[in-house]
């Protein structure tokens, strides 16, 4: 008991120590809070009922781009865009949507959507409406603002594509933000913000998206602004100068219509790109807007492909524009002089298999050139066989052909130059003889994108490794940066060699009985030389070859041969290179041919006279027929 | 010994227990909690259809109240049960408090980026809300046992030390730095309850302070923030500082009256965090000023009061113990946060007990007052040291 009565005594006193404790405590709670709710009460309700400050992010300007004049590609407009705010309305925010219903179209299903929206945010946040309003809308809201109270008409930057169908797929697009993007950016997550999606929007996003400005604003308690206190102004997007020429960039497009097709003119110096078109083309600016299902599904559903940049991704059997690569392979091997003639009968055989002069009856004796010219199949199923594939596809790959280009630009593809091992690797199986004949007339597994033609024609015109670009110049706040690009190193093919090929080019275009002679340049001094091709895209079986082969006007489109046209210009002093595909267009010489002159002919006139651009010709009727 | 005393006898009949009930008690208890209902109702926002519309027994204010009637279920039944079954079943319900923390270290659902929860399919257990509990029990129990000579010399207090350290790195681990500090310093007042020397606190105290530079490095970075906000709100405006201003706002513009029910621009602006957990008291303080928040610290004040009552009249230190225990920890949670919503201690997420939205504390705290009930009720039984009616 004593024991346990010393344990209760103890327990008492030092209960009643920790009971006085908590008191105290107690009490310096109550005192604080007699300090915040009297004492310091009026600075606190101030704070409170005014002054409260609110830090808002200021988008800044998207930056521009130009082309290599400075005409404007792609820039910021003024989007007029009315707003409701619920706290203005007189409580009725739903009768002022109605009101507005009547002044421009709001149908069911966006007021609902709308009205959503404002119950889910506070009061006096405001609500878009309706983004991209036309100047009659504004106009109409603006005399009607009395019967629409909360109502408002605010003024935000949306981005514009001047001529957006012509470039569409270099420029690319932007569109909003969506989960999938990284979110490292505060800008992104501000409502209504829009990021480069693809092409040169997307290659230089970071760069063209500029940095955010901050502005402090005083808000009264119920968020509303009272005035600013404090602005850092952001930082804008840097503008982009392209190496594009805007003017030859539309007159291409134009000239291209409406054709699956794709067209690419460079600076075969300086590999400079100064225009690059695909069509079917679509307009950026609906991306921007935003596209409705049934525009969506058109554009993925064309059979023609509009959103696919047909230049940097399309891959096509480059068909006899390839000739020129069979014939510098030859020449370097050493196993054909320019002069050494090859007898063409219309056929030759390789085994059990024979293979076709797209001339029936052959050509007769030709050399080099004259091989070039008439587009002799026989004569390069010839040099093929005795130059061997490995040495082909080292030529190809070395003017361009099989690898990316290295273009500043997302999305392209690498096209294809088989070899041996490519095939036993791929396929499985050994090389067969015969399919070295068909690669000397740039069928069979060769594939390649018209930009990496361009870069083959530019290349065995200057005898470097010419690389393409497309952005010039990038203009920030601190400065201009130019990207630095490296002198071009020589391939090492004998000039005399380069000389022999692009006299062959010559006389396509410029000697009577050229495949392209129709498609000649007359111009004194614009003269040009190229390389047409026909590339068949259906197998013509044995019976067809003994009655007729069939035409490709007797042919469903998707049937067609594809039409390529390579060419540079001009002849003596040479300045451009061109390429051109046209999908099933049918013959090079006829199809691709003409686009190719009038292209490089509105070059050299720009170039001269920095002219307006001429209305495309139509193009010369020709009668040659190749395969 | 007193044996002739009715409520000293063995057994009482359950309608004497319901008789003893301390209705006082439960009264301030049902006040106390009504203020949390009407706040909630409160928090909530009105009905946007009609203007001018404050406050919704939906979503929070509602489950709270049927919360608060299980809680009382469970509190009768705790406080009806003897306390010597409490005693005798301490160690065991200790150790499977600390079992369940391990649990949960182990495999725990993820709340809030803590490991907290043992989620029991219709309910979600906090294992450290039960730990702060058991601790006093087994405290308790183990101080009940020992005599002053015992507790006074250093080798007994290895046990109790083990007792309180466990749990208390499982819970820091979680990591919960609130919930770890209030083990530490509801098991601390027991020790001093209980009779341990004072200057074992003093040199538990200054090693505690030395050792803080160290602990420091084990915080987790949103936890040295915390810390380091509060030592400076002003600094971070925007930032982690963001609620504590925010708060203090709240409650200098409520003044002395307060905005009047359902008008705390703060709150319902959502410039106030958590409005209907944490920072209830702010809001309370902000709509009823500074009358409203002195007359709930009052309501606290009685409530305590009462727990120092029962401790006083308890004639076993085991009784004596679990009630100021119980008391302290109750005490801790409304000082811990009311501190906490007026800047004047860091933001450790520590709820207002009995009116802060939630239903673990809730029951928690009800089930303490149980036991708090259940030293009432038996307050004049003789208990032996392993629960016998004894005084041995």
């Amino acid at each position: 008991m004593h024991r346990s009565t010393d344990r209760s005594k103890l327990f008492n006193r030092r209960a009643f120590v920790l009971g006085g404790g908590k008191l105290v405590l107690l009490s310096a709670l109550a005192g604080r809070m007699y300090y915040l709710q009297v004492v310091e009460a009026p600075r606190y309700k101030t704070m409170a009922e005014e002054n409260r400050i609110s830090i808002r992010l200021l988008p800044p300007p998207r930056g521009k781009i130009i082309d290599r004049f400075g005409e404007e590609m792609a820039v910021n407009e003024q989007n007029y865009r009315v707003i409701i705010t619920a706290e203005d309305t007189n409580g009725k925010p739903k009768e002022t949507l109605d009101t507005l219903g009547q002044v421009i179209e709001i149908s069911e299903k966006e007021k609902k959507k709308i009205l959503k929206e404002i119950k889910r945010k506070r009061s006096f946040v405001p609500v878009t409406v309706r983004e991209n309003l036309t100047w009659e809308e504004v106009a109409q809201i603006e005399v009607n603002t009395p019967d629409l109270p909360g109502s408002e008409i605010d003024v935000g930057q949306t981005r514009h594509y001047p001529k957006g169908n012509y470039s569409a797929h270099v420029l690319g697009y932007v569109a909003a933000v969506t989960e999938r993007d990284a979110k490292d950016d505060p800008l992104l997550e501000l409502p209504g913000f829009r990021i480069g999606k693809s092409g040169i929007e997307k290659l230089h996003d970071l760069k063209l998206r500029g940095t955010g400005g901050t502005s402090q604003v005083e808000v009264n308690a119920l968020g509303r602004v009272i005035q600013e206190v404090e602005r850092q102004e952001g930082e804008p997007g840097a503008e982009i100068m392209l190496t594009l020429d805007a003017g030859l960039q539309q007159m291409v497009a134009e000239r291209l219509g409406e054709e699956a097709a794709a067209a690419v003119v460079m600076d075969i110096h300086t590999g400079e790109v100064l225009s690059m078109a695909s069509s079917p083309t679509f307009n950026p600016n609906a991306f921007n807007r935003g596209l409705s299902h049934k525009e969506w599904q058109d554009l993925i559903t064309n059979p023609r492909g509009p959103l696919t940049n047909k230049t940097i991704a399309g891959q096509y059997a480059p068909g006899s524009t390839f000739k020129m690569v069979v014939a510098l392979a030859a020449l370097e091997k050493g196993v054909i002089t320019p002069s050494q003639k090859v007898f063409c009968s219309g056929h030759m055989e390789l085994g059990n298999a024979r293979f076709h002069c797209w001339k029936r009856g052959g050509h007769g004796h030709m050399n080099m050139v004259e091989a070039h010219m008439h587009s002799c199949d026989i004569y390069f199923y010839e040099i093929a066989k005795r130059t061997g594939i490995n040495r082909i596809h080292d030529m190809a790959k070395r003017l361009g052909i099989g690898d990316r280009t290295g273009l500043d630009l997302p999305g392209e593809r690498t096209g294809l130059m088989p070899s041996r091992d490519w095939k036993l690797a791929t396929i499985g199986a050994p090389w067969q003889g015969g399919e070295t004949l068909i690669t000397g007339i740039g069928q069979g597994y060769v594939l390649a994108t018209p930009l990496q033609l361009a870069v083959m024609t530019s290349r065995l015109v200057s005898g470097k490794k010419v690389v393409p670009h497309l952005t010039r110049k990038i203009t920030t706040a601190d400065g201009v940066e130019v990207p630095v690009r490296p002198d071009f190193e020589s391939l090492g093919i004998s000039n005399h060699h380069l000389k022999i090929v692009q006299e062959g080019m010559n006389a396509v275009t410029n000697v009577v009985g050229g495949t392209a002679y129709r498609s000649r340049i007359k111009e004194a001094g614009f003269a040009m030389a190229g390389k047409t091709g026909t590339a068949q895209v259906r197998r013509i079986s044995k019976a067809e070859r003994d009655t007729r082969v069939l035409k490709n006007s007797e042919l469903p489109w998707e049937l067609r041969d594809h039409a390529l046209f390579v060419g540079f210009a001009p002849y003596d002093n040479p300045r451009y290179a061109a390429s051109v595909v046209v999908e099933h267009g049918g013959s090079g010489s006829r199809a691709a041919a003409p686009i190719v002159r009038d292209i490089l002919l509105e070059a050299q006139r720009r170039e001269s006279a920095r002219g307006e651009p001429v209305v495309p010709t139509k193009p010369a009727p020709t009668t040659e027929k190749e395969a | 010994m007193i044996t002739h005393y009715r409520l000293g006898q063995d057994k009482l009949t359950i309608g004497r227990k319901i008789l003893e009930l301390n209705w006082g008690f439960v009264l301030l208890l049902i006040i106390t909690a009504s203020v949390g209902f009407a706040m909630l109702y409160s928090a909530a926002p009105g009905d946007p259809s009609i203007p001018g519309s404050v406050g919704s027994w939906d979503p929070w204010a509602k489950r709270q109240l049927i919360r608060f009637g299980g809680g009382l279920v469970i509190m009768f039944v705790v406080a009806l049960t003897d306390i010597r079954i409490w005693l005798r079943y301490s160690y065991i319900l200790y150790f499977i408090a600390l079992g369940l923390l391990v649990g949960v270290e182990v495999k725990g659902s993820i709340g809030m980026g803590a490991q907290r929860w043992i989620s029991l399919g219709f309910f979600q257990l906090q294992p450290s809300e039960l730990m702060k509990i058991t601790i006093i029990l087994a405290l308790a129990r183990y101080f009940h046992g020992r005599s002053l000579e015992e507790i006074q010399s250093i080798p007994y207090l290895f046990v109790p030390l083990f007792m309180v350290a466990a749990p208390s790195v499982l819970i820091l681990r979680q990591p919960d730095l609130g919930t770890t500090l209030m083990l530490i310093l509801g098991s601390g007042v027991i020790f001093f309850l209980a009779g341990v020397r004072l200057w074992k606190f003093a040199l538990v105290g200054v090693s505690a302070l030395a050792a803080i530079p160290v602990a420091w490095q084990f915080l987790h970075t949103y936890q040295k923030k915390r810390v380091l906000t509060f030592l400076n709100p002003e600094n971070d405006p925007l930032g982690a500082g963001y609620h504590i201003m925010q708060s203090k706002i709240a409650f200098g513009s409520g003044g002395m009256m307060g905005k009047g029910f359902g008008q705390g621009s703060q709150s319902h602006l959502n410039f106030l965090p958590e409005k209907q957990t944490d920072f209830i008291f702010t809001m309370l303080a902000e709509e009823h000023g500074l009358v409203g928040g002195l007359a709930v610290i009052g309501l606290y004040l009685l409530l305590l009061i009462y727990g120092y009552a029962i401790a006083m009249r308890s004639r076993s230190q085991y009784g004596r113990l679990v009630a100021l225990g119980v008391t302290t920890t109750f005490f801790l949670y409304i000082f811990i946060n009311i501190g906490m919503v007026m800047g004047l201690l860091p933001v450790v997420g520590v709820p207002l007990p009995l009116i802060s939205y939630g239903g673990t504390v809730m029951i928690s705290i009800l089930f303490s007052f149980g036991l708090l009930l259940s030293v009432s009720i038996h307050r004049d039984m003789t208990i032996g040291r392993k629960g016998e009616h004894d005084d041995f």
